[in-house]
């Protein structure tokens, strides 16, 4: 196994640590930049979608992964940014503006959920932006008014200098674009002084604070800068679906985007986007196998969720890191070839652990 | 003039006095030790300090300023750090991670400055990156630089742990108990790391320990609790012939 | 004097509904007192439980108490099973793996009633169907919601001699209060473990057994589990006695929310009396406050 040689601190700090990472990142962006010139309208739909999953999974792993404060209630910020967006482009605000400021609304958002739940953490925490999120859902269907009630409203197709932003690749490109900003604005998070404080927190808010952490304000903040990047891609969303409605934005909206941070692989950016990229196969997979399936299991109504719920629940069973943590393995495995050794890869053995106590 | 000092310092848990009326104070550059059984309230007194609990009554003085009543994130940046007696890492972070966390109380750089990373940050964070490399070579910990805590020995832990510490660039350190956990060879390098410490960076320490032949190597003073209340102040042979503090340890009839 | 009657049924409905999810909110507690999961597949196995009893007195024809007690013991059963097979293997995982793990149970679940029983909703003929309980002139009240109360209190009396009075349950408490010193002690904590999730599974059966006469069971019934949260929560979440009497609370303030507030409300109260809770008094009514040691 051959380790990079490092000459300078400046080099850790660097995105690519390697040239050949540098060259493996620039032959993904130049292949997705050239996709919708050569794929199908559907397929270039269906990785617009993927694109926006993936944003908000970033998202939420900022908070999840990195932060270890669970949220049920992200699809809530979904939403947030997905209205907010829509109607301040009904009321003619440009695209370049309504998009950012419809992220700044939901970061507001974040910050509000997140001071009061500061105290909590873990289990009541889930619970509680359960709750918010299905508070957000009721008011979205019942406020008339601001979001059009339980039939929603079509949204508005915008322009950026002069640029129509319609159809599936429209969405592609500011899909692909934003996903790249958003990126590169977590990346910068995390090796920034925010950025360990996160994790500081996640691993042991006691020490973190006798290391001069204010707990209140990092939460507060992994809350806010987590919702604002799901508004965002809310915002996008909208566009993606072309007609909004409150009922996309519920529990199982939010369970969806916590499952793509846990097959993905906790506490691992490039797990945001493999857990987006599987949860956006996935039924694509179902769809092509469906018909091909005994005793009428294609037709069955809950066969999705029901498969999401397998795997999820197979994942944690025998594979915690998520997919990023099997695609480690494999890379180990490839470069201690033949040498591996069994033990490299094996869990260790865990023990029950008090978690009332934080 | 003292480094700190506990005036009075008391604590109950609903109706359990833990410390009750313990008044001491620490020169600059001595080690401070705390002895005393298990449930003497030691722990409660450091906990004090680090500003976790808040004294049920008394004052708290750190170079002059009080600090009974100052939130716990900023013990910090006045230049206070500790170690916890069963090694609270940051268990799935890098080695070099945790001790960058223990510089963050000297971090000043904006939020969009960090969302950016500019180059502001990245020159503190380079700077950081020096100093912590700087604490690594003290302690000659390289070879665990890039390691996950939860993969490291307990050792080592322990030893990172006062790195993190010492990342903070303190003026008083708290060791809750150094050497618990650590075999005999361990301990002695952990007396030799105490002497340097104070020695050469000029850190005034107080430590709670058990282990009588460590306490004895390094410590200026001893400080003896049982029961929440000082038995006895002084050298540290004076202290362990003390009669009082014999009966506390051995046992025996109340005077 | 109307109104006052009006009250008194609401406030009766209201605190049948709650007993529902105080039972629900029961089995949360009893499960995490001891094993600190969290189940959020409790609603969905009260749905299994409803299908069940559904199966043997709807499908089978069995007596209504001897297909209830079946139904009951098979939910029982599933619960063990569920612990032993699965969640044992994820103990020392982080809390939230939990669940997540309960969460994708809970899916599972809700397809696997619906390829075996199908997605409409089923119901079948109980004692207490459809028949009232005068009391006095003015007082009339469902006999349905009157046996949920009652069963609940007589159900909550039986749990009650169980732990405090069989080997069995004291063996139970001692290993909710510490997992070592009971196994030390010889408890098989392991397989008490697995016991306290049967007798979650069970009392949730109860639970669906006692609600058919007032509401049909169909896959989407589960979700009266994340109600059953509020209620738990108001109670601390260590707290028997506080969970139910937080059920009690949530119904029956929703049926007032209902009644007095305009629509929508009642369906987000158990949400916000939740987060009132939650932001207002951490601990619950009943919890107390406890410290990590360092």
């Amino acid at each position: 196994m051959i380790a990079p040689f490092k000459v300078s601190y400046r080099q850790d700090l660097l995105l690519a640590k390697t040239p050949a990472a540098k060259a493996s990142y620039a032959v993904l962006l130049v292949a997705l930049a050239v996709i919708p010139l050569v794929m199908g309208e559907f397929y270039v739909g269906e990785l617009g979608g993927l694109f926006i999953f993936a944003i908000a999974g970033v998202g939420l792993m900022l908070l999840t992964g990195y932060t270890g404060l669970v949220s049920l209630g992200h699809a809530a910020f979904l939403g947030i940014g997905a209205y907010a967006h829509a109607i301040m482009l009904a009321q003619g605000l440009p695209f370049l503006i309504s998009l950012p400021l419809a992220g700044v609304i939901t970061a507001a958002f974040g910050v509000a959920i997140g001071v009061p739940t500061l105290r909590m953490s873990g289990l009541y925490l889930a619970i509680s932006t359960l709750a918010f999120g299905s508070i957000i859902g009721t008011v979205l269907q019942k406020w008339d008014a601001l979001t059009g009630g339980f039939d929603g409203f079509p949204v508005r197709t915008p322009t950026i200098l002069g640029w129509k932003i319609q159809g599936a690749i429209g969405t592609y490109y500011t899909s692909l674009i934003v996903l790249v900003l958003v990126i590169w604005l977590a990346l910068n998070i995390l090796r920034a002084p925010l950025g360990r404080a996160m994790v500081a927190i996640r691993d042991s808010e006691i020490s973190a604070q006798s290391m001069g952490i204010n707990l209140a304000v990092t939460k507060s903040i992994a809350f806010g800068v987590s919702a604002g990047i799901t508004g965002l891609a809310g915002g996008l969303y909208a566009h993606y679906v072309r007609h909004l409605a409150p009922d996309s934005f519920d529990i199982l909206l939010s369970i969806q985007l916590v499952t793509i941070v846990f097959i993905g692989g906790l506490g691992s950016i490039h797990g945001a986007i493999f857990g987006a990229v599987f949860m956006r196969l996935l039924p694509q997979a179902i769809a092509m196998v469906r018909d091909d399936l005994p005793f009428g299991l294609g037709r069955t109504p809950g066969l999705e969720p029901s498969l999401f719920g397998l795997i999820l629940v197979l994942v944690i069973m025998f594979e915690p890191g998520g997919i990023n943590g099997r695609w480690m393995k494999l890379k180990h495995w490839c470069k201690s070839f033949p040498l591996h050794r069994r033990a490299a890869s094996r869990r260790q053995k865990s023990y029950a652990k008090s978690e009332r106590l934080r | 003039m003292s480094i700190f000092v506990a005036d009075e310092i008391a604590m109950n848990f609903g109706g359990i006095r833990a410390v009750e009326g313990v008044s001491f104070a620490v020169e600059p550059g001595e080690v401070f030790s705390i002895i005393g059984p298990n449930g003497a309230g030691k722990t409660t007194i450091f906990n004090m300090i680090s500003r976790i609990y808040t004294p049920s009554a008394g004052r708290m003085m750190f170079d002059g300023a009080d600090i009974t009543n100052v939130p716990p994130h900023t013990i910090a940046s006045l230049g206070i750090a500790r170690t916890f007696q069963n090694i609270e890492l940051f268990a799935n972070a890098s080695l070099l991670q945790n001790l960058l966390i223990g510089r963050h109380c000297h971090s000043k750089v904006g939020l969009l400055a960090q969302l950016g990373f500019t180059a502001a940050v990245r020159d503190a964070e380079i700077a950081h990156r020096e100093k912590a490399e700087e604490v690594i070579e003290f302690l000659g910990v390289q070879r665990y630089r890039d390691q996950m805590i939860a993969n490291l020995p307990y050792g080592v832990r322990k030893v990172v742990e006062l790195g993190r510490a010492l990342c903070i660039e303190p003026r008083l350190l708290l060791l809750d108990e150094p050497s618990s956990g650590l075999n005999v060879e361990e301990t002695e390098e952990m007396g030799h790391w105490i002497g340097d410490i104070r020695r050469d960076l000029g850190v005034t320490i107080i430590m709670v320990e058990h282990d009588m032949k460590l306490v004895h190597m390094v410590s200026d003073r001893v400080m003896a609790l049982a029961s929440g209340r000082i038995l006895a102040l002084g050298t540290s042979s004076e202290v362990q012939n003390d009669p009082e503090v014999i009966r506390a340890y051995i046992g025996g009839a109340p005077a | 004097m109307e109104s006052v009657v009006g009250l008194l049924q609401l406030i009766i409905n209201g605190a049948a509904t709650g007993c529902i999810y105080g039972l629900i909110a029961l089995g949360f507690v009893l499960i995490y007192k001891a094993t600190e999961m969290v189940n959020f597949a409790q609603g969905e196995i009260m749905m299994l439980g409803g299908f069940a009893a559904y199966t043997f007195v709807g499908i089978f024809g069995m007596n209504y108490w001897v297909g209830s007690g079946l139904a009951v013991l098979a939910t029982a059963a599933f619960g063990y099973l569920l612990d032993a097979v699965v969640l044992r293997r994820v103990i020392g995982q982080p809390q939230f793996a939990v669940v997540m793990l309960t969460l994708g149970l809970a899916f599972i679940f809700r397809a696997g009633a619906g390829i075996a029983w199908g997605y409409d909703s089923v119901a079948f003929v109980t004692p207490f169907t459809n028949s009232i309980v005068r009391f006095g002139d003015t007082l009339v009240l469902g006999a349905d919601n009157l046996s949920i109360i009652f069963g609940t209190l007589v159900l909550c009396g039986v749990l009650y001699l169980f732990f405090s009075r069989t080997r069995l349950g004291i063996a139970m408490q001692a290993s909710s209060q510490n997992q070592l010193a009971a196994y030390y002690m010889g408890i098989p904590v392991r397989r008490v473990f697995s016991l306290i999730w049967a007798i979650s599974a069970g009392v949730a059966a109860v639970a669906a057994i006692l609600l058919v006469p007032v509401q049909m069971v169909d896959v989407n019934s589960g979700i009266v589990g994340f109600k059953a949260f509020a209620a738990a929560v108001l109670g601390g979440f260590g707290s028997i006695p506080g969970a139910l009497v937080g059920g009690v609370v949530v119904g029956v303030v929703e049926q007032l929310a209902g009644f007095y507030l305009p629509t929508g409300f009642q369906e987000v109260t158990s949400n916000i009396v939740l987060l009132a809770v939650l932001i207002l008094r951490p601990q619950g009514l009943f919890g107390q406050v406890i410290r990590k040691r360092v």
